[in-house]
């Protein structure tokens, strides 16, 4: 089932960087997508768009279609903060807001209006559980989420991200910054969480990309230059780009 | 659907609450205009321009005024720029850490003495204190406003040019030391030049301080407004341009014509300032355009 | 001697190193001079009116009223008139100038108005003070008929402060960092809800710090009052907004340029109550900084 259908999505900034060409994609529900490339292929852009978090930046130009469940989220005219409850995003650098570990949860729900404590305490304890970390952290909800290690603060971002059940989850680069032991910890959960979400994310590596992919999709310079199933991607690229960015010959 | 009501007024009210600034600004040049400008169809352009301000026999010259202002803060810089200059080195680039903590705080508490405070150790110290001095007969004198015009100034400029100087980036400074220069040639012919223009800008805040200032100069320089042409004017009473507003204003009958000339006296001051305050602002963008294409 | 040598050095050979170092020793210690007479004159005022105005303080002194004329007794009604205009002045610049101040930072683009806007700022910045006295007078008190009053020199204390705050405020809603924002917004908060939520509770110590520094210059000045609110002698504390009142920088004025026969003792006091209520609203915001620097979760 097609969750996203990217279709002659153009998008440029106004400083020029970062821009993306007549992209087609269709991100199935379910499962894992992931958009690698080297740096400044648009990789980053494209996620923003499906959460329209570039409204934020200086965008000179942005034409085409991008529909998710029967509505073009690039029309203006779209209840924007409902598109970002829907879709929950996590960034590369763990971001915990100055708050305790409960209230950096709520917070979303919080803003959504809701104010029922047994609603709230089931949220934070079900997206923890999601994330892995309740059992971490489950004593200490109290505590300033700065007080967490690096690792255990992109998982509360990861489960932050979930408080809302979105149906959509982007990752930008989300294991960057984590040592081996909890990039593992994130990929067991991604794994578990595509069940439930459908699942975009970016990697840090391609080794990363060829570990967790469902489907695949190279970006080069802004162009979508090949896009199939992990499986044949990885080990039978058909673009040469494709083979020598895996390979390693470039990047 | 209520929320966006609600951030809508919001959103409003912070959007005036911005441009705020701008109608304040706009609403006292009106009105200095409005209550100043019937000066000039009341006085004639020769008696503004005259040499005596004695309103009570009609007699409107405002040079005087202006001199008197102009003496004290020249005075004022001539003192002030160069302590400030070199205070703001030394915190910025000669003292140790702990010193400059304890440096850095000292002087934004001389800058929030309360100038009346400082015009009232004006009278009861230091304008006897120069009557001794230069055998005198009174301490209330021009130079006295200098000194505390000066003490004035200095804060600012120490606070504004020790912000420029920090933020010379540490490569500059390095870079000189590397090539063998000693610490004090890097500040003068590296680090100095390079915040130009944030030096610029503190000297001209602080002279811009010095020239409104109203409270302190009242109360020390004797209130004579005589034009000070001779050498010795810095020792003898003289009359600034707040002075005298805030000294008359008091005994004017409402929409009388030395109500209009204070006023009038007042549309200057504010000219004046917005003059010195536009070239500091021009002052600091280019440096900051110019730091901006360095560092790019 | 040494000195000497070290002279005649520079003289003889003023590229060597050794002459370049004792050029710097010299510059130093020049340095250092013109940092003490800036500084030294604090510590020489603060302890002099502290010597000189201590004796008149008394539980008398800071609760009653002048009498005989304002030669003898106390000053209550300044102390209180200086309160009062702090307040006032409070109440409205506060919510203004760190609307303005919100404005500016998380929601006004780089445009030509808003480079108006802070040029407007700097320019209210730069205003000499008496000339927001005349303002004042000609629109609070003649214009609106408030009178001399306190509202009308709260309402000119009020624009006076207005660029401090504002100024202040924008740096410290600046610092929070930008990712929170992000944060935010991507979980679905509108800007004012971010800003309310997250943006303004962080920033609250440095607005709170630039605030009051602002009100301690308001509390110490003279000028802007003369004409709008201040009156020399009430035998009663102000009943209303639109009462005038005594206050302390007027008071401290009066009585030490225009009262014959004043007692030296009573204007020292006068001038140490001054003084310690400026300082004193100093510290507290010195100890706010501080403290929120420690606490800080970022």
């Amino acid at each position: 089932m097609i969750k996203i259908h990217v279709e002659h999505l153009n998008l440029q900034y106004s400083d020029g960087k970062e821009s993306l060409r007549d992209i087609n994609l269709d991100v199935l529900a379910n499962q894992i997508t992931v958009v690698f490339g080297p740096a400044g292929g648009g990789k980053s852009s494209l996620l923003r768009v499906f959460n329209r978090l570039n409204d934020l930046a200086d965008v000179k130009l942005i034409s085409g279609r991008v529909v998710m469940d029967d509505v073009d989220i690039l029309e203006p005219k779209i209840d924007v903060t409902a598109l970002r409850r829907k879709v929950g995003m996590v960034f590369a650098r763990p971001v915990v807001l100055p708050m305790n570990i409960r209230s950096n949860l709520t917070y979303a729900l919080e803003l959504a209006g809701e104010k029922r404590e047994s609603v709230l305490d089931e949220a934070v304890e079900r997206s923890l559980t999601q994330a892995a970390l309740w059992d971490e952290v489950k004593d200490r909800l109290n505590e300033p989420a700065v007080s967490l290690s690096g690792g255990q603060q992109q998982r509360l971002c990861l489960a932050r991200s979930l408080v809302l059940q979105p149906e959509v989850i982007l990752l930008d680069e989300p294991t960057s910054g984590l040592d081996p032991i909890s990039t593992g910890k994130v990929e067991a959960t991604l794994h578990e969480l595509k069940e439930r979400y459908t699942i975009i994310l970016v990697p840090h590596s391609v080794q990363q990309a060829a570990r967790v992919a469902d489907f695949a999709a190279f970006f080069l310079q802004g162009e979508l230059i090949e896009q199939g199933s992990g499986k044949e991607l990885f080990i039978n690229p058909k673009d040469k780009r494709t083979e020598d960015y895996i390979m390693g010959r470039f990047g | 659907m209520t929320k966006s009501w609600n951030e809508f007024i919001l959103d409003w009210l912070i959007k005036i609450s911005g441009y705020s600034a701008i109608i304040f600004v706009a609403l006292i040049f009106y009105f200095l205009l409005h209550e100043g400008l019937p000066t000039l169809s009341e006085v004639s352009v020769t008696n503004l321009l005259s040499l005596r301000w004695y309103p009570i026999e009609d007699y409107y010259g405002i040079l005087p005024l202006i001199g008197g202002s102009l003496l004290v803060t020249v005075g004022a810089a001539l003192f002030a720029i160069p302590i400030g200059l070199c205070t703001a080195i030394f915190i910025a680039e000669v003292s140790p850490r702990w010193a400059r903590e304890i440096l850095k705080p000292l002087v934004e508490i001389l800058g929030g003495i309360p100038s009346v405070v400082l015009g009232f150790l004006g009278i009861l110290i230091l304008a006897p204190s120069l009557r001794r001095i230069f055998d005198l007969p009174t301490g209330l004198t021009a130079l006295a406003g200098s000194i505390l015009l000066g003490g004035i100034a200095i804060p600012t400029i120490v606070s504004v040019a020790e912000d420029a100087l920090d933020s010379v980036p540490r490569s500059y400074r390095d870079a000189s030391l590397a090539l063998g220069a000693t610490e004090w040639q890097t500040i003068w012919r590296v680090t100095l030049p390079a915040a130009r223009s944030g030096v610029l800008t503190a000297i001209m805040l602080g002279i811009g301080r010095a020239i409104g200032e109203t409270m302190a100069v009242m109360m020390v320089t004797g209130n004579a407004p005589v034009i000070p042409l001779k050498l010795n004017s810095i020792i003898s009473p003289v009359r600034t341009m707040t002075a005298t507003i805030a000294a008359e204003m008091g005994e004017v009958a409402k929409n009388s014509t030395h109500y209009h000339v204070l006023f009038f006296i007042g549309l200057v001051l504010f000219v004046i300032s917005l003059g010195i305050n536009i070239a500091a602002s021009a002052a600091a963008l280019r440096q900051r355009q110019r730091a901006e294409r360095i560092l790019s | 001697m040494e000195y000497l040598r070290g002279l005649t050095e520079i003289f003889r050979h003023p590229g060597s190193s050794a002459s370049r170092n004792l050029k710097q020793k010299f510059g130093f210690g020049f340095l250092i001079v013109t940092a003490l007479i800036t500084v030294v004159p604090i510590f020489a005022i603060f302890l002099y009116i502290l010597i000189k105005g201590l004796p008149a303080i008394s539980w008398t002194f800071l609760t009653a009223f002048p009498t005989d004329g304002v030669k003898q007794g106390g000053i209550l009604p300044a102390i209180i008139g200086t309160f009062y205009l702090t307040i006032g002045t409070a109440i409205f610049s506060v919510p203004l100038g760190i609307g303005a101040a919100i404005y500016l930072s998380e929601y006004a683009s780089d445009n030509r108005w808003t480079r108006m806007i802070r040029l407007a700022i700097i320019n209210l910045a730069g205003i000499p003070s008496v000339v927001y006295g005349l303002f004042g007078l000609g629109i609070f008190v003649i214009f609106l008929r408030f009178g001399t009053s306190i509202l009308a020199g709260s309402l000119t204390l009020a624009i006076m402060t207005l660029p401090v705050i504002i100024s202040t405020a924008e740096e410290a809603l600046r610092a929070v960092p930008q990712a929170f924002r992000v944060v935010s917004i991507s979980v679905g908060a509108t800007r004012w809800q971010t800003v309310r939520r997250i943006v303004l509770p962080q920033s609250l110590p440095g607005i709170l710090t630039g605030v009051i520094l602002g009100l301690e210059r308001a509390a110490g000045e003279t000028a802007p009052i003369l004409f709008t609110a201040a009156s020399f002698f009430l035998p009663r504390l102000p009943s209303s907004p639109l009462s005038p009142t005594m206050a302390l920088p007027y008071h401290l004025f009066v009585i030490s340029t225009q009262v014959p026969g004043m007692p030296v003792k009573i204007q020292y006091g006068t001038a140490l109550v001054l003084i310690i209520f400026v300082l004193g609203m100093n510290l507290i915001a010195t100890i706010i900084r501080s403290r929120a620097r420690a606490h800080r979760q970022w």
